[in-house]
């Protein structure tokens, strides 16, 4: 039995299925984040998991305990928020320490403990300040700090860094990471911004329209993307529609030129299927050699994004974007060039339209 | 040219302003000036506080006084702990329903005192409300507390808006806090200085209320500047006085803790 499980979770408002069979199982210690467009319903997702929304069926198990109707204040479960919620009457101190003055803690013993969730956020000396008197940054490392104080069961963070500076949301993101290693406290984390995901998770759930679109490590949630959805949303992709010229050998058709992609594609009556490709693997003129898949196109524009130049290639009814490393070498193409595309077989995702596989 | 023009209209509008001011000042300050003047001539060709003295030694002062100060004490404590869990649960559960809030706290504004009386009056004629002395009185502090609502409502409404309700009533769910403890903890101490100007506001009308406290035979201080003012010439202007002298030093209080509180209030938040 994992240590956290989501189990058939659905939550309805009137006719609107906000969040949608949600099945889910977290082990001790694990960072996962649930990433998607705003109304996916990932932070409904959340706040049923905190206790704020009691689902309309399914279960939500913590630690062996049957939590899905148990009011927040029983559940031992830190929040972190995206408004920081500090209570603006009480000191920094004051604010880490309410969650131990609220279970009846002897004051010596909140007076230790805050010291040390000060330390770790590297505010000791922040102590007696309000939370006026604290930057955007300060006031989240507190709000971390006073979630983690309680020493809760699971740590919840709903966007915590999404109304800071991109800065500071890195350095922040990182001391987060730190901070969950070191406590090893099993974490969900809200965001929809993929580079968070990517960089802070153990695993991923991607969300769209109130379902699991695909769960997964961030290298397989990268790489793998199993549906339309996910290839778009994680990272830029090239997403081309093929139509099928034998199946069992994928062979495929794209724009009448011929390529092939890895194993066998699904049979289906439409022969048309969506391939997706991430510009970083397809290359210029050839390094692949002859298995792989080559196709004629013109340069239609060429951007220059410092480590990378991005090309944009119109072959007849679909262009692709192709990223190249900026080396002392590189030569980049010039609009109109005619050019030849190359890249592997395996390269070819296979987009599925169903959502819910986990990879 | 152009720097000529601009310093030119500056002194219009400031020319302005000033008149606005002046003449603003006057219609406030000549009255009570007036008042102030005419209660020091008590004694003929002298100017001197024998209407003061008067006022301040009468047992019939201390007594009305006091009685509406511990009658406007326990009217703002129960208007606290009426409005301000009823300003915070339609905030958090019911906001769709602050127009309708609004509205019904309006209606004290709407509905005179005689009418608000004399319906008091009849609901609860032959109850023992109107059958003894502490019943009229348990209706007199009923009746302010809705005298009260617009006042108490609308400033910790506003003291509500000022900081993040649910984010705050959350996070101090998720770390363990029951609901005693929220308000107790959380929302009081945030509201205080919103809750303070409204309790301000009912003290200086409760201690100058008439109609109510005359209607339901009660020996507040409103009937007896009443009173004063019918068997008496330079007193009533002295309590005039008086009365304006605590209603400032009131709001000089309320502006004195706010500057003191004024850090701890501020928004904190995504900035």
């Amino acid at each position: 039995m994992a240590f956290l499980e989501i189990n058939d979770v659905h939550k309805i408002y009137g006719q609107t299925v906000v969040v949608d069979t949600f099945n889910l199982q977290i082990e001790q210690g694990e960072f996962v984040s649930f990433l998607g467009p705003s109304g996916c319903g990932k932070t409904t997702t959340l706040r049923m998991v905190a206790g704020f929304i009691v689902p309309t069926s399914g279960s939500i198990v913590i630690n062996a305990v049957d939590v899905t109707r148990m009011p927040p204040n029983r559940r031992n479960v830190g929040m972190v928020f995206q408004s920081y919620a500090l209570f603006p009457n009480m000191t920094v101190a004051a604010n880490v320490g309410f969650g131990l003055k609220v279970a009846g803690q002897p004051a010596r013993a909140i007076k230790q403990r805050v010291a040390e969730m000060l330390e770790i956020i590297h505010m000791t000396e922040y102590a007696t300040r309000y939370p006026y008197q604290l930057s955007g940054g300060q006031q989240q490392r507190v709000a971390l700090a006073r979630a983690l104080a309680i020493q809760p069961q699971v740590l919840l963070l709903d966007e915590p860094l999404s109304a800071l500076d991109a800065k500071i949301r890195i350095s922040l993101r990182q001391e987060i990471r730190t901070i969950q290693r070191q406590l090893n406290i099993t974490t969900i984390y809200v965001t929809h911004d993929q580079e968070e995901a990517l960089s802070l998770s153990d695993r991923i759930v991607v969300m769209n329209q109130g379902r699991i679109e695909q769960i997964g490590t961030p290298f397989a949630i990268y790489n793998r993307p199993r549906t339309r959805f996910v290839a778009s949303f994680v990272g830029t992709l090239n997403v081309l529609t093929a139509e099928v010229v034998d199946a069992a050998t994928g062979r495929i058709m794209i724009d009448g030129q011929e390529i092939h992609v890895n194993g066998i594609l699904p049979d289906h009556p439409d022969p048309s299927l969506a391939i997706a490709l991430r510009p970083e693997v397809i290359s210029l003129n050839g390094v692949y050699g002859q298995t792989a898949n080559h196709m004629q196109g013109t340069v239609e524009d060429v951007t220059f994004l410092g480590p990378v130049v991005r090309t944009r290639v119109r072959f007849d009814q679909h262009t692709i974007h192709l990223d190249s490393f900026n080396t002392p070498q590189l030569v980049p193409p010039r609009n109109g060039d005619s050019v030849t595309v190359s890249f592997p077989p395996e390269a070819c995702l296979v987009l599925s339209d169903t959502p819910g596989a986990e990879v | 040219m152009a720097p000529a023009a601009s310093e030119n209209d500056m002194r219009h509008i400031n020319f302005w302003s000033w008149l606005w001011i002046i003449i603003g000042a006057i219609y406030f300050f000549v009255p009570l000036i007036a008042t102030l003047l005419f209660s020091l001539q008590a004694k003929r060709d002298e100017l001197g506080f024998t209407a003061y003295s008067n006022v301040l030694s009468s047992p019939a002062f201390f007594n009305s006084f006091s009685f509406s100060f511990w009658t406007a004490v326990t009217t703002i404590s129960i208007s606290a702990l009426l409005i301000v869990p009823t300003a915070y649960w339609v905030h958090l559960r019911l906001p769709r329903l602050r127009p309708v809030i609004d509205f019904i706290t309006l209606l004290p504004f709407v509905v005179p005192a005689v009418v608000l009386v004399f319906g008091l009056i009849r609901t609860y004629n032959r109850t023992p409300l109107t059958d003894s002395r502490q019943g009229l009185y348990v209706l007199l502090v009923g009746s302010y507390v809705m005298l009260s609502i617009p006042y108490m409502y609308r400033a910790i409404d506003t003291g509500l808006r000022a900081i993040d309700v649910r984010a705050l009533t959350e996070a101090a769910q998720s770390l363990g806090a029951d609901w005693f403890t929220i308000m107790t903890r959380v929302i009081f101490p945030n509201v205080y200085i919103a809750l303070l100007s409204g309790a301000f506001i009912t003290f200086a009308i409760v201690m100058g209320e008439f109609t109510i406290a005359f209607l339901l035979a009660q020996p507040a201080f409103g009937p007896y500047i009443s009173l004063l003012s019918s068997s008496k010439v330079y007193e009533p202007s002295a309590l005039a006085i008086i009365s304006f002298g605590l209603t400032w030093a009131s709001i000089g209080v309320v502006q004195w803790i706010s500057h003191s509180f004024s850090g701890q209030s501020q928004i904190t938040g995504p900035r």
